[in-house]
């Protein structure tokens, strides 16, 4: 009896399960197996259609003859470079209809003209004309005939479905001279870009930890730049640091602060006078690092500021009692709370922001020295269309973000450890 | 000690002073003022001036007069004397200085004595600071964004810093970039598309998670442990390299171009949150409920519809409403998979716009306006529900 109802119980939990777990293994997972076996294939953007035998039907009377008709097919392959094998053709016709003269691909029987045109290389064009009469000389009605469609079938090579593998793709990939150049940049942008947004969200946490008038509306302006859609953002910004007639570029220019516009997102680099030192600074990069920080503080805000109201009381208490000072509060108290909170805060920002294309794509198109892998994986795939090079490139990025787990996790737990 | 921390206390009060000031100039410019410096050692010195003045004075009279005093006389020398501005200008630099006084009031001679007095006086301002910058790094871009929208084009042009919007124009020209992107930009089909969108996803993705939450938070079965862990990390999985694949099956399956394509793949991008979610809430209520059901022989789809789903509407409705905004919100997929104009949702619409150099950019920021107002207006209603899911992880960005 307890047998059965567990069995039972097993039998409607997978029941239940089922269909997401199909979804997301169909949309989520596959793909990322598809990934690996298309990143050894050579692959083209044009590659991918399935090529199909086409026909276009005319439909033409001879002379003044009303029951006699000449259809005109005009046939070919769909594709430029793949072949199609054994196209067979089929079209039906009124009752009324008998062929004068039969190509001898093809039959004609119950009113259906069969044919079989054999393989057509790439590119095949042919005109394939038959002529018909009513066998009791009645008017043909063309646009009628004209609306019945022929059939054609064929079968092809997918180019996704065969054998031929090749290492070619790594190879681009990683001996490319900018590779080093394209990790670095990501690399920057995603550090950069996940510690800035913790340490502003730790700001403003401790910001909106305090009772002030307006807290919770604060709460919500902060989440502004989170929820809205990244589309109106990042032209707003665009808008905003345009050199030209951008209002950033014009107030320093009112305020007298520059001379000429900087063109933030256009600009590689841009020489910073520090202490002496020239060097060169990343300007776009750095821009798109700084939307981002904007963009993504808050979730670090929202995480910390839910660790930061968890905080038992009695000990800020304990240490006003002691004579600590709001630093030493800080430091010894809030900041030990915190730090569970901000590895993991780590960790999520970091996959997501090496991961990040919309942002940098909707900025700069990952121009002046802002390609990071993700948009690579766009570029390669469907601006130089090499559909085969993109998957290569997703799969470096799925590798350095397993390497990246196996070591946080590795790190993480050896800390846990030691506690 | 005590100069020590007067010093510092009249460094950081006037440099917050300096602070808001610059942001009230910066605002006044872009209403069109002619403010072209700062001024920042005057108002510096004055600053100085109000904070030691403040404390020699301390509760000799009433913090309101002193306010009142302190403020008239900056008003007078910065707003008069120094450079001629209009009124409202000078009302606005009036009630900052009401604002600043009143914060300095609490500190008098005698709590320079007290200890950390430095640190008190630095955490309070940063408290201060902070929520100001804040506000306004954050607010302004949405702030330009809604006003460039109802600007022209020349006006936009002439002066880019010439934020004010001209009232007196009757409604239609004030409102022209709305009208010609629903008119000749389509914008009323691409509103559709991404409303089809986005509640489509939202059902669908509720219909496959409460059924697969509920199994993963009650049922007992082989590889429900597995289940649960692998849910978060393949939330994890980035879509970026799902988007290849993804492409050329759909090429070749025709979904492209479709809007049964983005349901299926926003579905399922939503689906491990949402069932994250859900199998929380479902842990919490109590079983006994359940138990009573069985015995009055109910299934495990009368135990869902009639139990499980009137007890979490609040935990539905935050994911659906999170759902909905993710799907609102989605750009890479609407990118790759939308090349037809007449298939575009709402974001692929704007960033195909741009695409073009020649679409004035009122109307770019007139689309902004329109795709952002839906998801801010849920966000502000149904923030309590939203916020305790935020926390959750949920929203992917």
């Amino acid at each position: 009896m307890k047998d059965t109802l567990a069995n039972t119980e097993k039998k409607t939990a997978y029941i239940l399960t089922l269909p997401a777990v199909a979804l997301v293994f169909a949309i989520i997972l596959f793909p990322i197996f598809a990934n690996v076996w298309i990143s050894f294939k050579e692959v083209e953007l044009k590659d991918i259609r399935i090529p199909e035998p086409r026909a276009k039907k005319i439909v033409k009377s001879i002379s003044e003859d009303t029951s006699k008709i000449k259809i005109l097919y005009k046939l070919r392959n769909s594709s430029l470079i793949q072949e199609i094998r054994d196209v067979s053709f089929q079209d039906k016709f009124p009752k009324n209809f008998e062929i004068k003269k039969l190509d001898p691909r093809c039959e004609f029987k119950k009113y259906i003209l069969k044919c079989k045109f054999g393989d057509w290389p790439a590119k095949y064009r042919e005109n394939f004309q038959v002529e018909f009469e009513t066998n009791d000389g009645s008017k043909i009605d063309k646009k009628a005939l004209k609306s019945i469609k022929p059939k054609l079938n064929g079968t092809s090579d997918n180019i996704l479905l065969n054998t031929d593998f090749t290492l070619k793709n790594f190879k681009k990939v990683l001996l490319d001279n900018e590779f080093v150049d394209l990790l670095l940049t990501t690399f920057y942008y995603t550090f950069f870009g996940t510690v800035g947004s913790i340490i502003f969200g730790i700001l403003t946490a401790q910001m909106v930890n305090q009772k002030f008038y307006g807290r919770t509306f604060m709460r919500s302006v902060l989440l502004f730049p989170y929820v809205a859609p990244v589309v109106a953002l990042a032209y707003t910004w665009e808008l905003l640091l345009d050199p030209n007639s951008g209002t950033l570029n014009s107030l320093l220019i009112n305020y007298q602060i520059i001379e000429t516009p900087i063109n933030l997102l256009g600009q590689k680099y841009i020489n910073i006078n520090v202490l002496g030192f020239d060097f060169k600074l990343r300007l776009a990069l750095t821009t798109v690092i700084m939307f981002e920080i904007w963009r993504y503080f808050p979730l670090a805000f929202l995480f910390i500021l839910a660790r930061l109201q968890a905080i038992p009381k009695e000990l800020y208490e304990a240490a006003d009692v002691d004579g600590a000072s709001p630093f030493q509060k800080f430091f010894n108290i809030t900041l030990p709370q915190i730090t569970a909170v901000i590895s993991i805060l780590f960790m999520i920002r970091f996959i997501w922001n090496f991961n990040k294309f919309e942002d940098v794509f909707l900025l700069t198109g990952g121009a002046s020295g802002t390609r990071t892998l993700p948009i690579n994986v766009y570029q390669q795939g469907f601006a130089i269309s090499d559909i085969g090079m993109g998957s290569a490139v997703s799969i470096v990025i799925v590798a350095l973000l397993l390497m990246f787990m196996f070591f946080y996790f590795k790190l993480l737990g050896k800390r846990v450890d030691e506690n | 000690m005590k100069t020590k921390n007067l010093i510092l206390f009249t460094l950081i009060s006037s440099s917050f002073l300096i602070f808001i000031v610059s942001i009230w100039k910066i605002l006044a410019t872009l209403q069109g003022l002619n403010i072209q410096n700062f001024n920042l050692q005057i108002i510096f010195i004055f600053g100085v001036l109000i904070s030691f003045a403040n404390l020699r004075i301390g509760n000799k009279i009433k913090d309101f007069y002193k306010s009142i005093l302190f403020s008239l006389i900056f008003v007078i020398c910065d707003g008069y004397l120094i450079q001629k501005l209009p009124l409202w200008y000078n009302i606005g630099i009036f009630l900052i200085l009401y604002f600043f006084v009143s914060k300095i009031n609490k500190y008098g001679f005698e709590n320079l004595r007290e200890q950390h007095l430095t640190q008190v006086i630095f955490f309070d301002f940063l408290t201060l600071f902070g929520i100001l910058f804040f506000s306004f790094v954050i607010l302004f871009p949405f702030y330009m964004m809604l006003i460039t929208s109802f600007k022209t084009q020349i006006a936009l042009l002439v002066n880019p810093l010439d934020f004010s919007i001209n009232f007196s124009q009757d409604l239609k020209s004030l409102f022209k970039s709305y009208f010609v992107i629903f008119e000749s930009y389509n914008f009323g089909r691409y509103i559709l598309t991404s409303a089809i969108v986005s509640v489509g996803t939202v059902l669908i993705t509720l219909i496959f998670a409460i059924p697969a939450a509920y199994a993963i938070a009650r049922l007992n079965f082989f590889g429900k442990t597995f289940m649960s862990t692998s849910i978060l990390i393949i939330y994890m999985f980035p879509a970026i390299v799902l988007v290849i694949p993804l492409y050329t099956i759909f090429s070749q399956l025709g979904l492209r171009n479709s809007i049964e394509g983005l349901l299926i793949v926003y579905t399922a991008t939503t689906l491990p949150v949402a069932i994250y979610m859900l199998q929380g809430y479902f842990k919490s209520i109590p079983k006994e409920l359940e138990e009573a059901a069985i015995l009055d022989k109910l299934g495990w789809f009368g135990i869902i519809t009639k139990i499980i789903i009137p007890l979490s509407i609040p935990a539905i409705s935050s994911v659906a409403l999170y759902v909905f905004m993710i799907a609102w919100n989605e750009f890479l997929f609407s990118l790759m998979f939308l090349d037809n104009p007449n298939s575009f949702t709402l974001s692929r619409a704007i960033q195909y716009l741009s695409g073009d150099a020649e679409t004035p950019r009122q109307y770019l920021m007139a689309g902004s306006v329109i795709v952002t107002l839906p998801v801010l207006f849920i966000f502000v209603y149904f923030e309590k529900y939203l916020v305790s899911g935020l926390t959750a992880g949920s929203v992917k960005g």
